[in-house]
């Protein structure tokens, strides 16, 4: 990888995306040695509206740290697919929430969708993880990092009490993408 | 030994650079964007045996560092553009009565409550002109973590050294995104210290001039007993309205800036040795016009830029010799044409300045920069 | 022998600002000898201010001084006193400054019960900008915005800082020159934030607009409206009526917040 990469974590707000994107660039960044920048935007609600995490992964500096054309976009929900879908690149990733976001954005994208959260419910045991099932999708799906790295990073961002949860819902977001992507 | 590094947020780097510094005072008042320097500062101030105190209003937030720092302690306020509006009256306090400080303060949209998760550089003349009357500015302006962290520590120095408030002031972007950085160790960057009286307590005056511009500032409870006051003041710290002595007063404090602009202003040029246009930017949007510039040189196109790392003071000397050899400026920037305006002021003239203006709550993108490059005749 | 104020004086720094018949040396004369009495050192002493003639008087105390900007004294003082808990920080200033530009600043130190001693002297009026009506003005008084009577209801101040949570809170006037020095005295030792409200008199401002012939009328008006708290305990509401109350109002023991800051720390320093 050469250039830069652009990620974009996308859904509502309290959804935990903030951190997934911040756990991303940090297994760029400190765990993958490469350079990573991590931003958002959001609006006044602590819970719900669109709520958006960009992280621009490269091997050299990184200057504009916002997306320019995103490389691989997560939407959670149907509003935050809606809003922020506009600058996914042609041939971009596009992991969706396949119970939440039921239109699809018109392009040409490799879409890949399963039902994040409630796999994070009903098989990972706590919807609160929901984040970190869709990072791991996303680990699997961009390859910007590896997944060592990744791993790591989510369990050093992680309380101690939770750290099988996390890990559970990491690995089995990496597997259900990579069977999705088949 | 590997140096210690961590994934940071602009504002969690600025608390660090402040503790890095020696601060151990901090009170303010909760506002988005900044309250991040406020909760990392509540938790590791009383680590070290410093004071954290959130305040009931921002303007009581600026008058306890202030009275803080009388005490000899290093001290830091954060806060953002509203804050910022309410903490001018105490600014100019902490001007004329020479108290060191430093104040942080996030640019988000405005005026007023603005937009407040939305980012802007739109308080940069509020830091020099906020405040009523004559005074010194210093306002720093980080485009990255990194930065952040470093231009916090100068901040103090520079505060120490000439005995005046200094603003830092990064966008919402630098402040809210996040990024690698690389802490320096104890002793790797300079901490300077407030220079204490020499002479005993009976012949003490907090502005005494034979000491030169910068007078020594005792602590309160050293021993030395004094006057403060926000009135024009005599060397010996007590009220005076004699015209001669209020005016040489007032060119003093602001001389304490001017005469050392050489010590405080930073900037950093990229290719701008050849450049026909050059992209004065600071900030998050000094970032995108980087990005710009090499777009712009891939197609032939020379363009440099010129980065401000210090808004005020402003290098109008520099950017004057520089307009006498390029074809255009370019300030782009999130509000209407603030640097822009300075620009064009110091410039005589010489070049056009075009400027790219936002106020939309959205960053400026380096295809904005690249296209108003083709503007350029 | 005659008690030395000189002491505590700055050489040089008077003549004050005050009017003739103004109470406000009455007050800093009872400050001086509180001070005496507690036996205060004077380089860890720091008396705060904001704006206004009361707000003057710390550059006359040879002191660490500190006169501040309008209304801001109780939130300098703060930064002051949590930065140096060691220094004891008096406060000064007059009822504008402290309840109308200062009120926020005011309240919120009663309620954080910080260990300080406020001493609010209500002239009843903005003397230092010609006499405009304050939130102590009563009602129906006239003042230089106030033409045809003050509309507003005044506040009490002492009854304000009750409120707010101040821990103790003493009211004289500045006719019982003897009493001031004792309930300041006993203010400065009170562990937690403390309110000496000091009804004086503004005969240049205030006086002349409201039918007072003299300085000694109006004096003697403080003296006629005064009833110390235990006399009051005697008396019937009608007798009350129109009256003050003086002397230790309340008091109360609870938490003070620097020492509870420096718990903050020791929890600090134990979760490392």
């Amino acid at each position: 990888m050469s250039g830069r990469y652009e990620i974009r974590f996308s859904g509502a707000g309290g959804q935990g995306l903030i951190l997934a994107g911040v756990i991303m660039a940090e297994a760029a960044s400190i765990f993958d040695g490469k350079q990573a920048v991590q931003s958002q935007s959001y609006g006044p609600e602590a819970r719900g509206g669109a709520s958006k995490s960009e992280v621009i992964v490269s091997d050299g500096p990184i200057d504009y740290p916002k997306a320019t054309v995103v490389d691989a976009l997560l939407a959670l929900t149907q509003e935050a697919c809606d809003k922020y879908s506009h600058d996914l690149k042609e041939g971009g990733v596009l992991l969706i929430d396949s119970d939440l976001v039921k239109r699809q954005p018109a392009g040409n994208f490799k879409v890949v969708s399963f039902p994040i959260i409630n796999t994070a419910k009903n098989e990972v045991g706590r919807e609160i993880v929901a984040n970190i099932v869709a990072l791991g999708a996303m680990v699997a799906l961009t390859g910007v990092v590896s997944k060592e790295s990744a791993e790591k990073a989510v369990l050093s961002r992680v309380p101690e009490a939770f750290l099988e949860l996390n890990k559970k819902a990491f690995n089995m977001g990496y597997e259900k993408a990579m069977a999705a992507k088949k | 030994m590997a140096k210690k590094v961590a994934f940071l947020q602009g504002n969690e780097a600025a608390a660090q650079g402040a503790l890095y510094a020696g601060c151990k005072f901090f009170a303010g008042y909760p506002i988005t964007p900044s309250t991040e320097v406020a909760e990392v500062m509540s938790a590791e101030l009383p680590k070290i045996g410093g004071k954290f105190i959130q305040m009931e209003d921002e303007i009581g937030a600026m008058a306890a560092i202030l009275g803080a720092s009388l005490t000899g302690t290093k001290v830091l306020t954060s806060t953002s553009g509203p804050g910022l509006s309410l903490k001018q009256e105490l600014i100019g306090y902490g001007c004329i009565a020479e108290i060191p400080c430093v104040i942080f303060n996030v640019m988000r949209g405005g005026p007023s409550t603005g937009m407040p998760t939305g980012p802007s550089q739109s308080d940069v003349m509020c830091a020099k002109w906020g405040t009523h009357g004559d005074h010194p500015a210093i306002c720093l302006v980080p485009a990255s973590v990194q930065e952040t962290y470093e231009e916090m520590v100068r901040a103090f120095n520079l505060a120490e050294k000439y005995r005046t408030p200094v603003m830092v002031m990064p966008d919402e972007i630098v402040a809210h995104m996040r990024e690698r950085i690389v802490f320096p160790e104890q002793g790797e960057l300079e901490v300077i210290n407030r220079t204490a009286p020499t002479v005993p307590p009976e012949q003490y005056k907090p502005y005494d001039t034979s000491f030169g511009d910068v007078p020594p500032l005792a602590a309160y409870g050293s021993g030395y007993k004094y006057h403060v006051t926000g009135l024009n003041k005599m060397q010996d710290g007590f009220p005076t309205t004699k015209a001669e002595i209020v005016q040489a007063e007032e060119e003093r404090q602001i001389r304490k800036v001017e005469a050392n602009k050489a010590d405080i202003m930073k900037w950093e040029e990229y290719l701008v040795d050849d450049a026909e246009i050059v992209v004065v930017a600071y900030g998050s949007t000094s970032r995108s016009a980087r990005f710009a510039v090499n777009e712009a040189r891939k197609n032939g196109v020379k363009a440099g830029l010129f980065r401000l790392q210090t808004f005020w003071p402003f290098p109008e000397e520099r950017l004057l010799e520089l307009s006498k050899k390029v074809k255009a400026f370019i300030t782009p920037e999130m509000n209407l044409g603030m640097c822009h305006g300075v620009v064009k002021g110091c410039i005589e003239g010489n070049a056009p300045v075009l400027g790219i203006f936002r106020v939309d709550g959205e960053p400026i993108n380096p295809g904005q920069i690249v296209d108003k490059m083709k503007e350029v005749k | 022998m005659a008690f030395d104020y000189d002491k505590y004086i700055r050489p040089g720094k008077l003549p004050h600002i005050w009017c003739p018949g103004c109470g406000h040396g009455i007050v800093m004369k009872g400050l001086i000898r509180a001070i005496d009495t507690v036996g205060l050192d004077t380089k860890n002493t720091a008396i705060v201010s904001g704006i206004g003639c009361a707000s003057r008087l710390p550059g006359y105390m040879d002191c660490c001084t500190l006169h501040t900007a309008h209304g801001r004294a109780a939130a300098f003082a703060t930064g002051v006193k949590m930065a140096k808990p060691e220094m004891d920080v008096i406060l000064v200033g007059g009822d504008g400054d402290g309840t109308a530009i200062g009120g926020n600043h005011f309240i919120h130190a009663c309620r954080r019960n910080i260990n300080m001693t406020y001493i609010i002297l209500n002239n009843k009026i903005y003397g230092m900008t010609g006499g405009q009506f304050s939130p102590a003005t009563p009602t129906g008084a006239k003042a230089s915005t106030t033409p045809y009577g003050n509309p507003d209801p005044a506040f009490d101040i002492a009854k304000l800082a009750i409120g707010a949570g101040a821990t103790f809170v003493a009211r004289g006037t500045s006719f019982h020159a003897n009493q001031i020095d004792k309930l300041i005295a006993e203010a400065i030792q009170h562990k937690g934030f403390s309110v000496v409200e000091i009804l004086d008199d503004c005969p240049t401002t205030y006086g002349r607009r409201n039918k007072f012939k003299s300085v000694v009328e109006m004096m003697n008006h403080l003296k006629d409206i005064a009833v110390p708290v235990k006399a009051a305990e005697k008396m019937s509401p009608e007798q009350l009526e129109g009256k003050i109350l003086t002397g230790v109002l309340f008091k109360e023991e609870r938490p003070e917040y620097t020492s509870e800051y420096a718990k903050v720390i020791e929890r600090a320093k134990a979760a490392k």
